[in-house]
């Protein structure tokens, strides 16, 4: 793949004009919003902004396949990222329409939601096409700050404050971890560039300093996709934060971080796989067991997806840990089915109510099926997938990972991923329990808004029929993985 | 025709086990029984109008898979024909039998439906059976083999109970699972040292193979006698020679009409007709023939002696069947396979008359087999009675010394004895000498038997005062079985153990073969056509096969020619041993339990170690019960409670239901809600990772 080097700014802004317009757009939307109706047109914004977003990933889409470089290798627009990106743009767009309705209950539709939430993806469109360890670190605050923000959007509510402020505390020392890191690797090699990075290694031998910045830059990024034991702020977070934000959390940030820690590993350290895919297997252990076993205490449903992605973030890190191309290949097909059943799931949970007031109790789901048998299957279905019970997409997404691991030799850890999502199944299959077999209780409300119960039902569909041809991802997620890994 | 023969049966069995409840009992029964009438009809068609020479019939293709190619086929000759009447014929009598005797099974309770599971198994024993006999390669006689086992194992254990009937269902099946064993290693052996596992193909390479050696276990062993012996303990298996009789005489739990069937007249023989299909291959394993001989011979002793003191009547008959079975073995094992089917076809008859015989009488008495309770019954069941000192006559050889006149038995195993004589090695000769000493020992038992049963005072007197006579359907058997006891052997005598030009006749064996034997023996050179097997014999070079083509004939006698002809020409005394031995079973059969009835009494008390070791069946059970069962359960609960319960059990229950849960108590502990809490978790991690990298990373 040709890669044309320029850092004339007009053709950069040129490569750049996908983000350029988003950000655009959330400025001019904030303004035109301040002046005019306010939280009157958050529905309107809501709508709009998801109807951008899926516009610039259908945009993005049909871009011409060369791999571009802008701003002196700053930007890198290649296949990886282009596939990472229209993955974010759609995950942000579809949970910003599921959630929509959640707030206009709570009262919460502030028209600031969706403009944030547009900026946060600016932010993460930026992280996995950083080419650059300044540029990295540009798109990670972005992002993060907007999501700090989304965080504590409930301002009365004692618990949401609280999690926007773990958040961001533990979040800055994060990224503190990775700017010092990013100095480290500055300091040795010279260049904040990757590909000058990458330069510095090719005799052979990592100096340690080099290496310790890897690790620090490892761990900021490890803060981001909540890998054990830099997953504390998880659980918290989504408990605390409005349950839209929590789908939001749960879906395109994973992906965004996952991406951008393929795209650091590969470009700016790939001839020191040896050494950082050791840490990438003690961070996959670690989440998966940790994920899975922790879990099962958890009665709350925000709780426990909070260490169900955790457990997910295991798996996609051991396809990332494999190394090579089809490592990456493994971790992009387990990371799109893992945001899918995640959006599934979540139009779920943002549907879980009771007299009109949201609920979190898993046990609230008693009998369930007897009240809403289809939406229940739905559930069912999504819920076998998050376990990995073939033949149901989340199955493949294991299937990957695991030969992933198997063919770089990684036997064993294969064999611990698969105890972790046997352990795992336990309370995936309690909540199938409960809406199955469980005793009469107090009813839950079954009315669903019709976006959500699209999406439920889209996804419950996507898990069965992906069986054939993974609709296509394969293909893609190749030659995303190809573009990386040269 | 061959088809309609094979298949009737296995039409039978599936009517009467799955369509009884459409047709009714009654119907699924009659439909078995005439299925298996016609079978006997073709099989008698088929017989008396063999053309000569070996027919292939393949049926369907049945397994491909790289070189094995193996039809589902039949092979029509001489041995199948012998082998199709004995099976049909007495599998249609016992049918017929068993609609009379298994009438009212007092092991039923009222209402209960039987039958029709019982003709199910008859029948599908038969086609198994039938397949047995039938097949064209190894592996078609292995799935009937296998076949005839699991009708056997479902047979034995058909009062499913009884604890006793289940335990030698179980016998039965694990003893035989070690003949298997030995029989699957040896179709290996050959697929290995061959390729193919097709009769002829085998057949073919079977000289090659002489010259072979092929490594196994410790050492390299000459591949002929490796693959015959291996073969021959699949056959020790299935016909209960020493070392693996031992579920033979606990099979009579089964049925009676099972034990006459199965036990005696066919599937125990499956193992004779193994040896002797096999003839072109044993013709050159020496070693392994002399293993057929000794434990043939051994058996006959063996077995003879402990019938001698049973009190069950049908175990005495078991043993007198395994006995029977030895003597059969020695003669295959001398390289006569003729007379060894000779013997299994008369055998046949009046085993089964004998078997159906006491199958009427405990029928008299209720259920009844201790013949100590017996006596005195020859006034209430005469019919019975003469039959019985009929199969008595057969089995014992009572006929006219000189002549071919006389029983059945007299004359199969008197050919057998003077043919072990014949053969003129010190393995035949020692075989000789037991066998002859068995003769007397088996007409010992017989006569016991029937003075037990039939004469004296009643002991039982209850059980005696009702005891009447058979129903006409269970009697019509016994007089067919009866007819081919008497004339069977003076029948086919000349065919199985006549003249060469007879014999060779018989069983379609080209003549220049036995002109080449014949002229061996004139000129006194038979000692090189005798002991060389697979050697040239002088002026007969045309007489062996040529390698890479398989022999014809249904059986191949490289050495029984010339056996046949000194056993022919066998001094008097040789002739007259058996009939000898004979008249002295008699008259101290007579002695002991007619004349002075307190005599076996007090030889008992007298020589009590060894009438214990006798009545014990020389303690073979107890010694496998402390050798291999004992251990087999140690073994098994050592796996069991050790290794599933605590091991696998264990460490999925200590895993899902004690480290989990703990884990995630202190998963919940450690998640306090504080940042510094979260953050000392951070900072923990860091630290891991970079002592870790420190030590281990960078170095290369």
């Amino acid at each position: 793949m040709e890669q044309t080097m320029t850092s004339d700014i007009p053709t950069g802004l040129a490569i750049l004009a996908p983000e350029i317009t988003l950000a655009v757009y959330a400025m001019a939307a904030l303004i035109f919003a301040v002046y005019t109706g306010k939280d009157r047109l958050s529905g309107a914004l809501t709508w709009l902004t998801a109807l951008v977003m899926a516009a610039i990933a259908l945009w993005i889409g049909m871009r011409a396949p060369a791999a571009r470089e802008a701003f002196n290798g700053a930007f890198i627009d290649d296949g990886f990222s282009r596939f990472a990106r229209i993955t974010i743009l759609l995950a942000v767009a579809a949970v910003l329409l599921t959630g929509k309705d959640y707030l206009d209950r709570g009262r919460l539709a502030r028209f600031e939601y969706p403009i944030i939430a547009a900026l946060a993806a600016v932010g993460m469109m930026m992280m996995v096409s950083a080419g650059d360890l300044m540029a990295l670190y540009m798109g990670l605050e972005l992002q993060s700050l907007a999501l700090y923000v989304l965080a504590a959007m409930n301002r009365d509510n004692v618990k949401s404050t609280e999690a926007g402020l773990k958040y961001f505390v533990l979040g800055a020392l994060s990224s503190g971890l990775l700017l010092y890191g990013a100095s480290l690797a500055y300091g040795f090699a010279g260049s904040t560039r990757f590909d000058v990075l990458i330069t510095t290694l090719s005799d052979g031998r990592v100096p340690i300093g080099l290496l310790f910045g890897l690790v620090f830059i490892l761990v900021g990024l490890a803060f981001k996709v909540s890998a054990v034991p830099f997953h504390m702020w998880t659980p918290d977070v989504y408990e605390g934060a409005p349950t839209p934000v929590t789908a939001l959390f749960a879906t395109a940030p994973k992906m965004a971080a996952m991406a951008l820690m393929a795209r650091v590993l590969h470009d700016a350290f790939g001839l020191a796989v040896g050494d950082w895919s050791q840490i990438l297997v003690l961070l996959s252990v670690l989440s998966m067991l940790l994920g899975a076993i922790a879990a099962i205490g958890q009665t709350n449903i925000k709780r426990l997806m909070a260490y169900s992605s955790i457990s997910h973030m295991g798996f996609a890190l051991m396809g990332l840990a494999a190394g090579g191309s089809f490592g990456v290949q493994a971790m992009l097909i387990y990371m799109v089915i893992y945001v899918m059943m995640n959006v599934g799931t979540f139009a779920f949970i943002l549907s879980m109510k009771r007299d009109g007031r949201p609920l979190a109790d898993i046990a609230a789901l008693n009998l369930y099926s007897l009240h809403a048998p289809g939406k229940a299957l739905a559930m069912l279905i999504l819920l076998f997938s998050l376990a990995g019970i073939p033949p149901l997409l989340g199955f493949f997404g294991k299937f990957y990972v695991l030969k992933a691991a198997v063919d770089a030799g990684l036997v064993w850890l294969a064999g611990v991923g698969m105890i972790a999502s046997v352990i795992g199944a336990f309370y995936y299959l309690r909540i199938v329990y409960y809406m199955y077999f469980g005793e009469e209780g107090e009813a839950i409300d079954t009315s669903m808004p019709p976006v959500q119960w699209l999406f439920l039902m889209a996804t419950a569909a996507v898990m069965l029929l992906g069986v054939v041809n993974l609709l296509g991802l394969e293909p893609l997620a190749e030659a995303a993985a190809a573009a990386l890994v040269r | 025709m061959a088809t309609i023969l094979l298949f009737a049966p296995l039409a039978g069995a599936l009517i009467a086990g799955f369509g009884w409840r459409l047709i009714g009992e009654a119907a699924a029964q009659y439909v078995s029984t005439g299925l298996l009438f016609l079978s006997a009809v073709l099989a008698w068609i088929l017989f008396l109008g063999l053309e000569p020479g070996t027919q292939h019939i393949a049926l369907f293709r049945w397994v491909e898979s790289g070189t094995l190619s193996v039809d589902w086929g039949i092979r029509m000759d001489r041995l199948t024909a012998i082998m199709l009447i004995v099976v049909t014929t007495v599998s249609a009598l016992v049918h017929l039998y068993s609609i009379g005797y298994m009438a009212d099974d007092p092991e039923w309770k009222p209402g209960e439906s039987y039958k029709p599971r019982f003709f199910a198994y008859l029948s599908f024993f038969t086609f198994a059976m039938l397949m047995l006999v039938t097949s064209d390669n190894l592996l078609q006689l292995f799935f009937g083999w296998e076949g005839v086992g699991v009708a056997s194992y479902l047979l034995i254990g058909f009062y499913y109970r009884k604890p006793s009937a289940n335990a030698a269902a179980i016998k039965a099946f694990v003893v035989n699972r070690v003949g298997d064993f030995g029989f699957a290693l040896g179709i290996f052996a050959l697929y290995w040292l061959t390729d193919s596992i097709v009769l002829d193909d085998v057949f073919a390479a079977a000289p090659a193979l002489a010259d072979q050696n092929l490594a196994f276990l410790w050492r390299d062993w000459n591949a002929a006698n490796l693959v015959g012996v291996l073969l021959f303990i699949g056959a020790m298996g299935k016909s209960a020679q020493f070392f693996l009789h031992t579920w033979l005489p606990d099979a009579m739990e089964g049925p009676t009409p099972v034990s006459a069937l199965i036990h005696a007249a066919t599937m125990v023989t499956a193992g004779v007709f193994l040896v002797v299909r096999m003839s072109p291959l044993y013709e050159y394993a020496p070693a392994a023939t002399d293993m057929i001989v000794v434990t043939g011979a051994v058996t006959a002793f063996f077995a003879a002696t402990v019938g001698l003191v049973q009190n069950d009547i049908k175990r005495v008959i078991a043993y007198s069947t395994c006995s029977q079975l030895g003597y059969m073995f020695a003669a295959a094992g001398v390289g006569v396979y003729s007379v060894a089917m000779f013997h299994l076809l008369t055998h046949a008859f009046f085993k089964a008359l004998l078997f159906l015989c006491a199958g009427a009488v405990i029928h008299a008495m209720h259920h009844e087999q201790d013949m100590r309770r017996y006596g005195g019954l020859r006034h209430k069941i005469p019919q019975t009675f003469w039959l019985m000192v009929i199969g008595t006559l057969a089995i014992t050889g009572v006929g006219i010394p000189g002549t071919q006149i006389g029983f059945a038995g007299f004359l199969s195993k008197d050919a057998i004895i003077e043919s072990t004589w014949g053969a003129g090695t010190s393995v035949a000769e020692f075989a000789f000498w037991l066998l002859v000493i068995a003769a007397a020992f088996t007409s010992f038992y017989s006569w016991r038997l029937i003075f037990m049963t039939f004469f004296g005072q009643p002991r039982d007197s209850h059980a005696h005062e009702h005891a009447h006579e058979a129903p006409l359907v269970m009697r019509v058997p016994l007089y067919a079985l009866a007819l081919g006891a008497v004339v069977s052997g003076m029948l086919w005598y000349g065919s199985f153990f006549g003249k060469h030009e007879q014999v060779n006749e018989f069983f379609a064996i080209p003549a220049h073969e036995e002109t080449a034997a014949g002229a061996a023996t004139a000129e006194g050179s038979g000692g090189a056509a005798g002991a060389g097997h697979g050697a040239v014999p002088a002026g007969g070079s045309h007489m062996t096969a040529a390698p890479g083509v398989a022999p014809e004939g249904a059986i191949f006698m490289l050495r029984g020619g010339e056996v046949m002809d000194r056993a022919h020409h066998a001094p008097k005394w040789v002739k007259f041993a058996p009939f000898l031995a004979m008249l002295g079973g008699l008259a101290l059969a007579w002695l002991f339990y007619i004349r002075n009835t307190a005599l076996p009494q007090r030889l008992a008390a007298t020589f009590r170690p060894l009438y214990l070791f006798l009545l014990n069946k020389w303690y073979f059970d107890e010694l496998y019960d402390a050798l291999f069962v004992k251990n087999a359960f140690r073994l098994g609960r050592l796996f069991w409670k050790g290794g599933d319960e605590r091991l696998i059990d264990g460490t999925i229950n200590g895993v899902a239901m004690g480290l989990v849960p703990r884990m995630t108590r202190f998963a919940r502990a450690v998640q306090t809600g504080y940042v510094f809490t979260y953050a000392l978790a951070m900072v923990v991690g860091i630290v891991v990772l970079l002592t870790w990298m420190a030590i281990s990373g960078g170095a290369e």
